[in-house]
């Protein structure tokens, strides 16, 4: 007639130690805290932008003049960008099959597109004929895609690694987290640009 | 729990093409007239909404096998239960299954916690507090005749039932639970949940620990 709790013996002090299913894995914690960071981040600038637009009495005629926006200029960018997420995920799909090829031209193409995308981006400020203090719109068109020009920058370095590390002969059909994470922020990037594109050039 | 949209590649994939093709509609709908716009826009917001609900709920639970590697004159019972073990009702059934073999009962005690605690990982209060819930139980069923052994479990009763299947290989659970209404187990069906999930008989005995 015994009775005894198997995690209360020895020397062990404090409470038992925790069986792993009972804590949050710290990747996912990790990944619902950047999400969520980001969110406020640019939800911040969305806000920002939809309270100048929605106050503003005559938003119908919006941008207000003098501001006008190269909307085929930028929905070109915005074909380069989704279709660097198309060979992301060529890439990706590549090194899971084996295909090295694949892996390599995938990672290149999707760095060169972005790399374009932030450049057009770049030639796109330079011409657009108002800058950052020119009243609330500009500051927070400027915000807005400046702070996606950033997080494109951030998206390059890494895929910058990827590339080289892909070419130096690293991953396999088992072991590729190294393209797998930049191919997720990869897609949040673009991600972010639709929302951008969407609400600031053609809504 | 929802599908987090970014957990994988092949996911954020997934939810950059159901983006584009969101924005594609509302502004396809917007160039037409600002107003159908709007109602597109609160269409594809309620129904992505409606499946992001949905997707909490109709994840289907795996039907666990469990391993029974012990003898056949043996009965290996786990009981599952928070503050609940040591009520009548629940000794008289463990000494009813145990008649004529030989039983062996493992007590399990859910480490229940906070949502928020269980999000920062803070759970050491939590399993001191359920080390303590669950000598208890071990000592009142000691007194009652019972042989067991205990293990603190998982916050979430149906994980710390797999968890302990994996290794004690029952041959029955046992939850123990308050009456209706006062059970939080019961609210969240935890026993209907139990019975889907595991491919082991289950009994539910209530204990009423005011009426005791």
């Amino acid at each position: 007639m015994s009775a005894h709790a198997d995690s209360h013996s020895g020397s062990h002090h404090g409470p038992p130690i925790a069986h792993k299913s009972s804590r949050v894995d710290a990747s996912v914690l990790g990944m619902f805290l950047f999400i969520a960071s980001e969110a406020m981040l640019f939800g911040a600038f969305f806000t920002a932008y939809f309270m100048v637009r929605v106050v503003n009495p005559e938003a119908p005629d919006w941008p207000l003049e003098p501001f006008h926006l190269p909307v085929f200029i930028a929905g070109v960018n915005t074909a380069v960008l989704v279709t660097s997420s198309f060979t992301m995920h060529w890439a990706l799909q590549s090194i899971k099959r084996g295909n090295r090829t694949g892996l390599k031209a995938g990672l290149l193409l999707t760095f060169f597109m972005g790399l374009a995308f932030l450049i057009t981006q770049m030639l796109e400020y330079a011409r657009i004929g108002f800058n950052p203090a020119d009243g609330v719109f500009g500051t927070i068109f400027y915000g807005l895609t400046g702070l996606h020009g950033a997080h494109v920058f951030v998206g390059l370095t890494l895929l910058g690694i990827a590339t080289v590390r892909a070419f130096r002969g690293h991953y396999t059909p088992e072991h590729h987290h190294g393209v797998e994470l930049p191919g997720i922020y990869w897609h949040f990037v673009d991600v972010m640009w639709i929302v951008v594109y969407a609400t600031i050039y053609l809504i | 729990m929802a599908k987090n949209p970014f957990r994988s590649e092949a996911d954020a994939y997934r939810f950059l093409l159901l983006t584009i093709g969101y924005f594609a509609l509302i502004v396809a709908a917007a160039t037409l007239n600002t107003w159908v716009g709007l109602v597109v826009f609160v269409a594809l917001s309620a129904v992505v909404l409606w499946r992001w609900l949905g997707s909490r709920t109709v994840e289907a639970p795996l039907r666990t096998s469990v391993p029974r590697p012990h003898d056949e004159a043996e009965r290996h019972i786990l009981v599952i239960a928070n503050e609940t073990v040591g009520g009548e009702e629940l000794l008289a059934m463990l000494r009813h299954r145990s008649d004529g073999v030989r039983e062996q009962v493992l007590v399990v005690v859910p480490a229940l916690n906070s949502v928020v605690r269980h999000w920062a990982s803070d759970e050491d209060g939590a399993r001191a507090a359920a080390q303590g819930r669950l000598e208890a139980s071990l000592a009142r069923l000691a007194s009652a005749g019972v042989v067991a052994d205990g293990k603190v479990g998982d916050g979430d009763p149906l994980q710390a039932m797999e968890d302990a299947l994996r290794t004690f290989g029952a041959d029955e659970i046992v939850i123990s639970t308050h009456p209706e209404g006062r059970s939080n187990w019961l609210e969240r069906n935890v026993v209907g949940a139990a019975r889907e999930r595991f491919d082991v008989p289950i009994t539910h005995v209530v204990v009423d620990l005011e009426s005791a």
